[in-house]
């Protein structure tokens, strides 16, 4: 097998070192009874890299894929374009099969970009620091949860309505093991977010409030409002973004007053991929900093004098804290931050804008194109790159109706609040810089009939 | 205080200034280059991407910020050269042997990167029509499929995103079981060995549990007695990794995981060091009920710098209930994804957003297909023939504490002892940069002073191996002769050792010009 | 002011029902470069052998234990900005909080100066 170096000769030269018969004979301390006479019955044997490729081909052709259909779908993960220098450079060996940089001396590419990177994410979030990335935005949220009740000392979260259902769900699992309280408002498929409601609920006893900028509706809520509330209750205030290039058009949550701010980087670099990986981005305060969950790369100087950079407060992670580590985080998703930083190198503070206004025009384009269609109504008063439709019929079989016609017109609501029968006919509908006429065309054409 | 830093790990930053000027005008060295910040050297308003010209129709409600996010940009052949650069400072797989213990750098082959990047796996949403992507679903049954034979357990839950994320699901599957015996308020403690990973403990608290540490016998491996002995009607569970991580096989694993069930209580395995048994032992045989897959070990899906990981969850029949949303189910001729808690009431919950790692799955299962049963079984033979290799090798020359015992597994355990006093593992590991490869996992596990573990994997060759012994006999002789130059590795690379007390003392984490 | 200790390496200076509480010279040394000093806050209350502080170092972190029970009364701030301080001078101007003694007959369980310096000479 092409990935096996070993000749028959090495193993016996080997063998004869080592002063054992066979390689069976290595494996001595296994229970006998526990160990397998032969390979796995029924699990195929090893294949070609032609017949293996040939059998994924297979099953990749049976999606369908957002290049070869109009693509209206976002829900927290976005299709933007993504430069090819960026795939390509990922695959650097020097990238791609790299450790985790605790050698500093020969990880100084990794360790140089984590630097940029935190810089990138602090500066477009608004905050003071940022850390190494996480696993997605979901966890993020949950992470933030965990450090706000650490830093108030405190055990209850208000969750705004317009947060991801999948965000609060992760948030809700969390919160059973730790103890913590959630007050988790219900989404309301209607033109105004929750603020009002949000900050009414906010007490003595909340560590944070957690809002999502734009919210899942796409709405845009009163950042500097609820954080006024929120401090004035001796809260935080966590904001999420699921949709990072919004941050091209409107204001960054810390200089909003947002104490925390986390998101899923998905959007820049990193691409669909059918939910994973992803790339959690968690940012905040400086005086949070030896509270933050995740690794962190700082600025030092070598024996020499020249600058570098290391991995460092280190003795808040699980290797060296333990059972009282900030987080039990490990691994986190440095190839997906790599991705996000050179695409955000590329794109520059004007070119986000720049592509932050096409993805908004694309979505004011589509609003206009479907809002003439008879029954149905556009939610929002404004949005970003994504808004909500009410329809006369259930947003899932329309979703349905559409894909059959090979179009991927949105997110049925009701996707992920299963369980709410009067947001059946809610449907989320996003944009990008990808989106093309012919596509809103395609899209407006196929709700017309489908609707009729 | 407590124990001050029992595995004696010490940053020094060595000798300092005595490396000679480097003598070009620019600082650079023919091929060794040196590349400042992103902030340094690009502009808010340099672009290097092209985008459509033109007048938009923007909705006047939209709140606009007041001024660009002030964020350099750098031109398409400017970012290329930084990355470049930038990737040439790194060691990495694919340029030397990684010995790094319980990591398993094992080579990640290419093809895994042209099927992750096939248009039908890339390119789709994770909230697409269920009947559009067939396709992907099919990928995540086939591997978990897979996974579930390799172990001889009952389920999968394959959202989880890393290895420490899978703990987190396993424990929570764990009190979910407890919950509905109606015991999760009465068995609060989890039993962890002392030479565990430091995710065991941490995945422990926050999951809710306390922690009681059972100590390590002479023989490396969990002291059974102490075990045993702290069994009882507070205890949930044992989280027990297998090899552990000194290297060793639990001989007493039947044992331990019979007696902890009738004291009712469940065994989670961490399998961080499954690449040592693949294909010739099957974990549910040994009475686990939990035990989360890194396939960024095992499965050769690359480490990236430090992630993206993917860490699902095999479970026994007594905790496949539990499993968390959603669950990929055969449906009539098709697959779907459940996700709705109304549909799955038993399930603990939601471990995060979305379906899991897709991009791992396809790479995972590509490489899992490659090898077969067949091919997984050499690979764990070749990987504990490697390792005993380098034990065999080395143990005349490094302190092999648990040699005596037998063979080792997949990777080999040494100590600091006999070097001259005044040389740690340390200055070993950073001579070891010097003569051209990454070091190993130093200082883990805690149960040995200085410790060394070393996992060659399966994908080296004799050859590589060999020059590998030719560089740490080398170093061994200088450690225990108390060579000063020790003290000033790595000369070579592209930077001597950092002050590490500095960055943490005065932490810069951002760029402030 | 008499000073005692305890077998953890904490020193304290006992003035009537208030005392100062630091770490030894020993007990820095074996911790390397003090990188951080996380100090109780002034008001909490310590029962005799919690943890009341942690030291960090750059790979480990480290409980400081109260060497009795009481209130913290004051903190050296100067550690934030300078944590080496506990490495210079861990027996005078590294010392770590000051805390009124609930039940000062707990003095009585620690050893003196004397009994210390047998006990770090054993190790």
């Amino acid at each position: 097998m092409r990935m096996l170096p070993l000749a028959q000769a090495d193993r016996a030269a080997m063998l004869a070192t080592i002063g054992a018969q066979s390689v069976d004979a290595l494996f001595v301390d296994v229970p006998p009874e526990a160990v397998l006479t032969g390979p796995i019955r029924d699990l195929p044997f090893h294949a070609s890299e032609r017949v293996v490729e040939r059998h994924m081909s297979a099953l990749s052709a049976q999606n369908l894929t957002a290049e070869a259909a109009p693509f209206f779908c976002g829900a927290g993960a976005y299709r933007h374009h993504v430069p090819a220098s960026v795939d390509h450079l990922i695959q650097r060996g020097e990238f791609l099969t790299a450790y985790t940089p605790y050698q500093p001396e020969i990880a100084q590419g990794t360790l140089q970009v984590l630097f940029e990177f935190q810089t990138q994410v602090a500066r477009l979030f608004g905050c003071d620091v940022a850390n190494a990335s996480m696993y997605d935005g979901s966890t993020a949220c949950w992470e933030a949860i965990a450090m706000a009740t650490r830093v108030t000392k405190r055990n209850r979260a208000v969750l705004s309505g317009g947060l991801h259902p999948h965000y609060a769900e992760t948030a809700a699992t969390m919160a059973r093991f730790a103890g913590d309280e959630l007050c988790v408002l219900p989404p309301q498929a209607v033109a105004d977010c929750d603020d009002a409601a949000v900050m009414a609920a906010i007490d003595a006893q909340t560590a944070c409030v957690v809002v999502q900028y734009p919210d899942v509706l796409g709405r845009i809520p009163d950042l500097a409002a609820i954080a006024a509330a929120a401090h004035a209750q001796g809260a935080l205030l966590v904001a999420v973004v699921t949709e990072p290039v919004a941050l091209g058009l409107i204001e960054s949550p810390g200089a909003l007053g947002a104490d925390v701010v986390v998101g899923e980087g998905q959007s820049l670099g990193v691409g669909l991929q059918f939910g994973g990986p992803y790339l959690g981005l968690f940012a905040c305060a400086e005086k949070f900093v030896r509270q933050m969950p995740g690794r962190l790369c700082g600025e030092t100087v070598d024996a020499d004098g020249r600058r570098g950079f290391v991995l460092t407060l280190s003795t808040r992670e699980q290797h060296i804290r333990r059972e009282k580590a900030t987080s039990n985080i490990c691994t986190n998703s440095g190839l997906c931050a790599l991705a996000f930083s050179i695409h955000l190198t590329l794109l520059g503070g004007s070119g986000l804008e720049r592509m932050a206004e096409l993805s908004h025009a694309q979505a004011v384009a589509t609003a206009k194109a479907l809002g003439t269609i008879a029954g149905v109504e556009v939610i929002n008063h404004t949005w970003f790159n994504e808004f909500a439709l009410r329809l006369p019929r259930p947003a899932h079989d329309v979703v349905e109706a559409l894909a059959a016609r090979g179009i991927l017109g949105g997110v049925p609501l009701s996707r992920l609040c299963p369980d709410r029968a009067d947001l059946a006919d809610v449907l989320l509908v996003a944009t990008s810089e990808c989106t093309d006429p012919e596509d809103i065309v395609a899209l407006s054409d196929a709700l017309k009939e489908i609707l009729a | 205080m407590n124990d001050f830093n029992p595995a004696g790990w010490r940053p020094s930053l060595g000798s300092v200034g005595d490396t000679p000027p480097r003598g070009t005008a620019t600082g650079n060295r023919a091929l060794d280059l040196e590349e400042p910040l992103i902030f340094e050297i690009g502009r808010t308003d340099r672009c290097g991407v092209d985008f459509d010209d033109g007048p938009l129709e923007m909705l006047p409600s939209l709140p606009r910020r007041a001024g660009r996010v002030d964020l350099p940009g750098l031109s398409e052949p400017e970012t290329v050269r930084h990355y470049t650069r930038l990737s040439r400072q790194n060691y990495a797989i694919d340029l030397g042997l990684f010995p790094l213990g319980s990591c398993t750098m094992k080579h990640n082959p290419r093809l895994n990167e042209k099927v992750a990047r096939m248009p039908g796996f890339a390119a789709v949403h994770p909230l697409q029509p269920q009947s559009t992507v067939q396709g992907a679903l099919a990928v995540i049954a086939e591997l978990a499929d897979w996974l579930v034979q390799l172990t001889g357990m009952s389920a999968v839950a394959m959202t989880p995103k890393a290895g420490a994320h899978g703990e987190l699901c396993g424990l929570m599957a764990i009190h979910a079981a407890l919950e509905a015996r109606g015991e999760a308020q009465t068995r609060r403690v989890i039993l962890v060995p002392e030479s565990a990973h430091g995710t065991n403990p941490a995945t422990a608290a926050f999951a809710g549990f306390a922690v009681a540490s059972i100590p390590a016998g002479a023989d490396g491996r969990v002291d059974l007695a102490a075990l045993l002995a702290r069994l009882g009607p507070d205890v949930a569970g044992v989280m027990i990794t297998n090899p552990n991580t000194c290297g060793l096989f639990e001989r007493d694993m039947k044992a331990i995981a019979d007696a902890v069930h009738a004291a009712g209580g469940y065994v989670y395995c961490d399998g961080a060091n499954f690449n040592a048994i693949v294909g010739r032992v099957r974990p549910g045989d040994l009475g686990v009920d939990a035990m989360h897959i890194n396939l960024h070990k095992t499965f050769s899906t690359p480490h990236g710098g430090g992630g993206p990981g993917s860490g699902p969850v095999v479970l026994s029949a007594a905790l496949a209930p539990y499993a968390p949303r959603p669950h990929v189910v055969r449906d009539g001729d098709g697959l779907r994804l459940v996700e709705a808690a109304a549909d799955l009431p038993d399930a603990f919950g939601r471990m995060c957003a979305f379906h899991g790692q897709m991009g791992m799955f396809t790479r995972a299962l590509t490489y899992i297909l490659t090898h077969g049963a067949d091919g997984l079984a050499q690979v764990s033979g070749d990987a504990v023939l490697n390792a005993n290799y380098l034990l065999a090798q080395l143990r005349d020359v490094l302190d092999a504490p648990f040699a005596q015992t037998g063979p080792c597994m997949h990777e080999a355990l040494f100590s600091d002892s006999g070097f001259a006093a005044g040389f740690s593992t340390l200055d070993l590991a950073k001579g070891l940069i010097d003569e051209g490869f990454h070091p190993m996992t130093v200082y883990f596990p805690l149960v040995v002073h200085g410790a060394m573990l070393i996992e060659p994997t399966e994908t080296e060759s004799k050859a590589a191996l060999d020059q590998f012994i030719v560089a740490m006999r080398s170093l061994a002789e200088r450690a225990k002769a108390g060579d000063p130059d020790l003290h000033a590795v790595p000369r070579h690379a592209p930077r001597r050792r950092l002050d590490e007390t500095l960055a943490a003392r005065k932490p810069r984490l951002v760029w402030r010009g | 002011m008499p000073r005692y200790f305890t077998r953890d390496h904490e020193w304290i200076d006992v003035d009537g029902a208030s005392a100062r509480v630091g770490i030894t010279a020993f007990a820095q040394s074996q911790l390397g470069d003090i990188t951080f000093v996380e100090v109780p806050a002034v008001g909490a209350v310590l029962v005799r052998g919690d943890s009341a502080a942690v030291i960090d170092s750059v790979k480990a972190a480290s409980d400081v234990y109260a060497p009795v029970g009481g209130t913290v009364t004051a903190i050296n701030a100067a550690l934030e900005d300078a944590p080496d301080l506990v490495n210079s001078a861990s027996e005078s101007d590294g010392w770590l909080w000051d805390m009124d003694l609930a039940d000062p007959g707990e003095v009585d369980d620690l050893l003196d100066a004397e009994a210390y310096a047998e006990l770090v000479a054993a190790l």
